[in-house]
This record gives structure tokens, sequence and C-alpha cells, in this order.
């Protein structure tokens, strides 16, 4: 099995797929010539064509506006937003638009497209290249949302959203591209949507967390477990719909519950999954559930000690998962 | 010169190559919108229905360029006003008053939509929303999946002379000019985005803006069904030979208000509707036939008594059809919502 980068697994699910099946084509701004900004399609167009790796004009809405009319038709586009951060000028597209036409068409019309879209900071990308929109989408029914953390997850959820026959955002976290380096199978496998993943087993406290957070989280967890501090740990994978099963399972399991996301945390996919859990076991608690997110500020500045401040980070979540056991 | 003089003794749809049958057909739609819309009308203020937006005005080109495209197999995304266009395209009386009545069995959405949201995957016609001109990308990725899988047909779509001044209409048509796509691109110019007229709107035409994306920009009468005709039956033979989209701007007059809840005599005058009915393309469309001998005022008064008929049987039906189940509000979110557990 070979090892290989979150980046690599990413372009790997989209060449498998667009040999499975030749209505699959990838869309968006310097995907073919280029490759990508980051590489992530490179290789697509020497090996499909300029057709199926598309070289787009600069215009978001048409990149999702054009994909969901082809998705309707019965193509699988993957449209990809260069990053996140210009996502907003097809909001309406992905939200009044491909959110609600199976609905609105009474289940005759369906909308089986992906659109992709790097997330995150620490990069220093400043403001307008490090954002984390997650709430802008989450909460909008009809979509499916998946962030995942894992090398071997990214490659299995883009298959399965290439699949899916509802309208899927892939997030996907730029910091994660080259930093995650992990085993990935050649075979043929799909991670199904929908389930979340229990990345370490513990007893003394739950972290829930989805995408780069994670990172810190298991390196924090492994110093913790020196201090006799046993942490369990939930990758969500997909943040909408919600695994609502394994979050309170996770919850349950220890009674204490940490929730992370680099997202901002008012409004944030945090605070969904904590009134999940208060709904449905607050009396199985031992402490308040706890949250560590993203500043609210409206985005991250590029100055160095000011994106650190603004990015998590082991420390910051090795402290906040320490105060939670000792609570 | 001889072979013109010869040609100018056929009449003008003969020349278009369409024949007394299929004209006599394209005024059967355009009455059909025409007695439809003024019904909705009514009953909205009878209280029967809740909303009804209005085309009247606009059947003829609606009418006109559906005949002009390939109903078998091209692929349509009209906007709200568009009941010549989707009646022509297949959808029937039925299916509209199910539809501005909200019940269960509307083909369009299964009563969850506005009126005038039409939609029917049999009928090639795509689910439209409110928010205007997202249509346009769409119509840009069908065309795009004919380019791609080689298949013969076009897609059309239409728009108000407002909704064009959205990006979307902008981002649509430069796509589809890289890429030389089969689309046709027709704006209805109306004269009005609700209240605001269209001096309001637009610096320049509609139609020159095609300039800037690579392709043609024609300005047609809107109320000359067999020049709106002739430039979309050119426009769909450009688009199918490879040459890509065209814009069309038809030019035409919003004879009713925006829709039911809407007061035009507060931003226009009495005078000025009066003078553009004069104007209106149906009844054009009905004097040509009648100049050319192939319609008369007792065919007429007979064609209405049936529409009219044929209108009260659905206006029936689609009062008295059930409405969806309260809690079918739940389904249709996701694939498989509603199917039955195993």
């Amino acid at each position: 099995m070979p090892v290989m980068e979150y980046i690599d697994a990413i372009r790997l699910a989209m060449k498998e797929e667009m040999e499975r099946d030749e209505t699959v084509f990838v869309l968006g701004e310097d995907v073919g010539t280029k490759g990508g900004v980051f590489t992530t399609t490179k290789g697509l167009m020497e090996q499909f064509g300029e057709m199926r790796a598309m070289d787009t004009p600069l215009s978001e809405s048409a990149i999702a506006g054009v994909a969901i009319g082809a998705a309707m038709y019965g193509m699988k586009p993957i449209a990809e937003m260069q990053y996140s951060d210009f996502m907003f000028p097809a909001t309406n597209q992905i939200i009044s638009e491909a959110a609600k036409i199976r609905y609105r068409s009474n289940n005759d019309w369906t909308c089986p497209v992906v659109i992709r879209a790097p997330i995150g900071g620490g990069i220093f990308g400043g403001l307008y290249h490090s954002q984390c929109p997650e709430s802008v989408f989450f909460g909008t029914p009809g979509l499916k949302i998946i962030a995942p953390y894992s090398a071997y997850d990214a490659k299995g959820l883009l298959k399965a959203a290439v699949r899916d026959p509802d309208p899927v955002i892939f997030f996907e976290n730029k910091k994660c591209y080259k930093l995650i380096t992990e085993d990935v199978p050649l075979d043929d496998y799909i991670v199904p949507i929908g389930v979340a993943n229990v990345l370490r087993e513990g007893t003394d406290i739950t972290v829930i967390s989805y995408s780069l957070p994670l990172h810190f989280a298991m390196q924090a967890a492994e110093e913790l477990a020196k201090e006799n501090i046993s942490a369990h740990i939930l990758d969500l994978r997909t943040i909408q719909p919600l695994d609502r099963d394994a979050i309170l399972e996770a919850a349950k399991k220890t009674g204490k519950v940490l929730i992370i996301h680099e997202d901002n945390k008012t409004g944030g996919v945090g605070a969904e999954v904590s009134a999940i859990i208060a709904e449905e076991m607050l009396f199985d608690l031992d402490a308040p559930i706890m949250r560590l997110c993203g500043p609210d500020v409206p985005a991250m500045p590029i100055s160095p000690p000011m994106e650190r401040f603004f990015m998590l980070n082991k420390d910051k979540v090795k402290e906040a998962m320490r105060n939670l056991a000792l609570y | 010169m001889k072979s013109e003089t010869s040609v100018q003794q056929q009449s003008k749809h003969e020349q278009l190559g369409l024949t007394h049958h299929q004209v006599i057909d394209m005024y059967r739609y355009m009455r059909m919108a025409r007695l439809y819309d003024e019904r909705s009308l009514i009953l909205q203020r009878a209280g029967k229905i809740n909303f009804h937006v209005s085309g009247i005005g606009q059947e003829t080109a609606q009418v006109a360029a559906a005949f002009a495209l390939d109903r078998e197999k091209d692929f349509f995304l009209p906007y709200y006003r568009d009941y010549g266009f989707v009646l022509a395209a297949g959808m029937t009386l039925k299916d509209l008053m199910l539809s501005v009545f909200a019940k269960a069995e509307d083909p369009n959405s299964g009563g969850r939509q506005m009126p005038g949201h039409f939609g029917s995957k049999r009928l090639r016609i795509v689910t439209g929303s409110s928010p205007v001109t997202t249509q346009v990308p769409h119509a840009v990725g069908f065309a795009l999946a004919a380019k791609m899988q080689k298949k013969d047909f076009v897609s059309f779509v239409t728009f108000g002379e407002g909704s064009s001044n959205q990006g979307d209409f902008h981002e649509g048509c430069n796509f589809a000019g890289v890429h030389k796509l089969p689309v046709i691109l027709m704006c209805e110019n109306n004269q009005y985005a609700i209240s605001v007229p269209v001096h309001k709107q637009l610096g320049g035409k509609v139609a020159d803006r095609a300039l800037g994306y690579g392709f043609p920009g024609i300005q047609v009468d809107g109320n000359d069904a067999l020049e709106v005709y002739r430039v979309v039956k050119e426009a769909r033979e450009r688009a199918i030979r490879g040459e890509g989209p065209t814009l069309i701007e038809a030019m035409m007059y919003r004879l009713s208000p925006h829709s039911t809840s809407d007061n035009d005599m507060a931003y226009r005058t009495k005078e000025e509707v009066e003078e553009n009915r004069k104007k209106d393309g149906v009844l054009k469309f009905k004097n040509y036939l009648i100049e050319h001998g192939i319609w008369t005022e007792e065919q007429e008064a007979e064609l209405v008594a049936e529409l009219t008929k044929e209108m009260k049987e659905a206006t029936e039906y689609g009062d008295n059809a059930p409405f969806p189940k309260p809690e079918d509000t739940l389904l249709h979110v996701y694939a498989g919502d509603g199917e039955v557990k195993a």
C-alpha cells in the first residue's frame, strides 16, 4: 500500500472516478494546463483532455451554475473553487439551486454535483486565502458537506461524493495537503458519507472535531497519555448530515466533551454538535460541553504573530483537553 | 429577380417552412396561454388561489420560439412568465391548474413552488427558481453536456431584461461564448422589471452585449411571431452546426401588472398600457391568419369555446384535486427520502 500525501489522495480519487465513468469531469480556474494552483488536478488534462479537465473563465457562479446544469442533464461534474474564500459568488447557485433542485421538483430533477473547495489557514494566506466557510453552508438542507482529515478518507469520501445522487460540498484542508501523509490503498474503495470515525479510543475525555484540528488533537492525546489522561477522539468526516449516533456514543463514552474547529465559534458546526448532545444526554455529562474554535473575527490576518494567534495548534488543543480532563 | 417574385407569392410562413396547420397551431397556443393567464387572474381575485404571475403580452414570442425548437429533444429553461412556451412544449392546462392550486399532482413541483416555476423532466423543462437568471448558467451546463456527449440538442433559456443585469447572465454568456456551446438565450424585454422602466435598467441594448461575448446578438419584434420564429430557428441551426450561442432580445410589453400583488397604475398610466395593447402580437397574428385566408371569425369563436371548455375542466380538476399530505413536506430532501425502509 503506497504512502501518499492528502493532496495525492484527492487527485487519485478524481483520476479513478474519471477512468471509471466518462461523465465525470473537473472544471475550475487553472485546473487544466497548470494542474491547479495547489497541483490537485495535475496530470488530469494530459490524461483526459481539456474538456474533462477544463480551465474555466474566472467566474465562480458560472463554474457552479454550469456544473449544476450539466449535473441535471446527467453528467457528474466536480467543480473546483480555487479557494473557499472565493466561493461566495457561487453561494446563490449552491444554496438556492443545487440544494433545492430535488426538493422543488418533487424528486423529478436531481443535481449530483460535487463542489471542491480548499479551506483553512496557517499558510500566510491572509483574510481571503484562509477562511473556513463551513457555517455558511451548514444547516442548508439538501446539501451534503464533507471535510476529511485523513488522506485515506479524502480519497474514499471524494469517490463517494462523485457517486452520490445529491450535491456534495467537499471541503479539503489546504494545510493538510502536504502535512498528512499515510498509507492509501490503490484499490477502488469508498468511505460512506454521513458516517463518523473513531480515531482513538479513550476513557477520560471525548474530542469531537473534523479536518486539520484532529491532527493537533491526535498529537496532544499522545502526550496527554503520559499524564494518564485518556482521550477518545471522533472524526466527524461528514459535517452534514451529522452522524448523531456516533456523536452521542462518543460523548457517552467519557461524559466530557470538547468540540474543536478552526471555523469561528459563533454559529459553527460545534454549536450544533453541542446542542445534539445537550438535547439527548445532558444529565449523563460530567462537565459542561466545551468548544475550542477560531476567534469571532472576520478572518485570519497575514501577519505571522496574528496568524499564530488565530490558528489552533497542538499546545492550544492540549491545554483545552487537559482543562476538560481536570474539570 | 424572377425567382424573388415567385417567392413573394408565397406567404411569409410558407417561406419559413411553416404549414397552414402549424401556424394555426401556434395561434392556438397563444390563445390558450392568454386565456389561462386571464383565468388565473380572476381565480386569484375571487380568492380561489393565492397568487398568479402574469405573462400577458409575451405569449407571441414564447410560442413562436417553442415552434422553432426541436420539441422532441431540446432542453428548455423558461422563466416564470412563459406560459405560452411551456404549453407549446407539452404542458397542459390541467398541469398548470394543478400548479396554481398547489396540488399534489402538480407535475412542476407537487404543489411546492409558486405558480410559474416550471419543471418537467419528461418534457425536458428544467426546474426553475425565483432568484432571477440562475437558469442561464444551467442552460450553459446543458449545452456543455451536449458538446461533451456529442448530442444534437440545444438548450433554450429565457429571462427578462431586468434579469439580464444579474451576474449570472454575464457569467453564463461568457462561458458559453468561450466554448461555442449550443445555447440560445432569449431575453423577453417587456419594458419593466416590476415597476422599474427599461430606461432605468439598461444603458444600452441587451442584444448588443453579445458582441462582448463573441457571438451574435439580435433584436427582434417580439410581437411578430414569424420574425421570432425565424431568428430562433436560425439560432438553432447555428448551434447545431457548432457555431455557438445566440442572444435574442425580443421586444414586447408586459400588458398586465407584475403579479397579483402589484398595482401597476402606481408607476405607469392606463394610456400607456392601452397604446401597447394595440400592438398585441396575439391579435396581430390572428389578423395575419385572417388576411391569408386560413382563419375566420367563426373558427375563432369555435377555438375560444373549445379552449374555454378545456379551461373550465382543468380549473375544476385543479380545484378538486387533493392537496399534498402535510407530512410530505419532509420528502425529497435527499435521494431515498420517503422510501419504505426494509
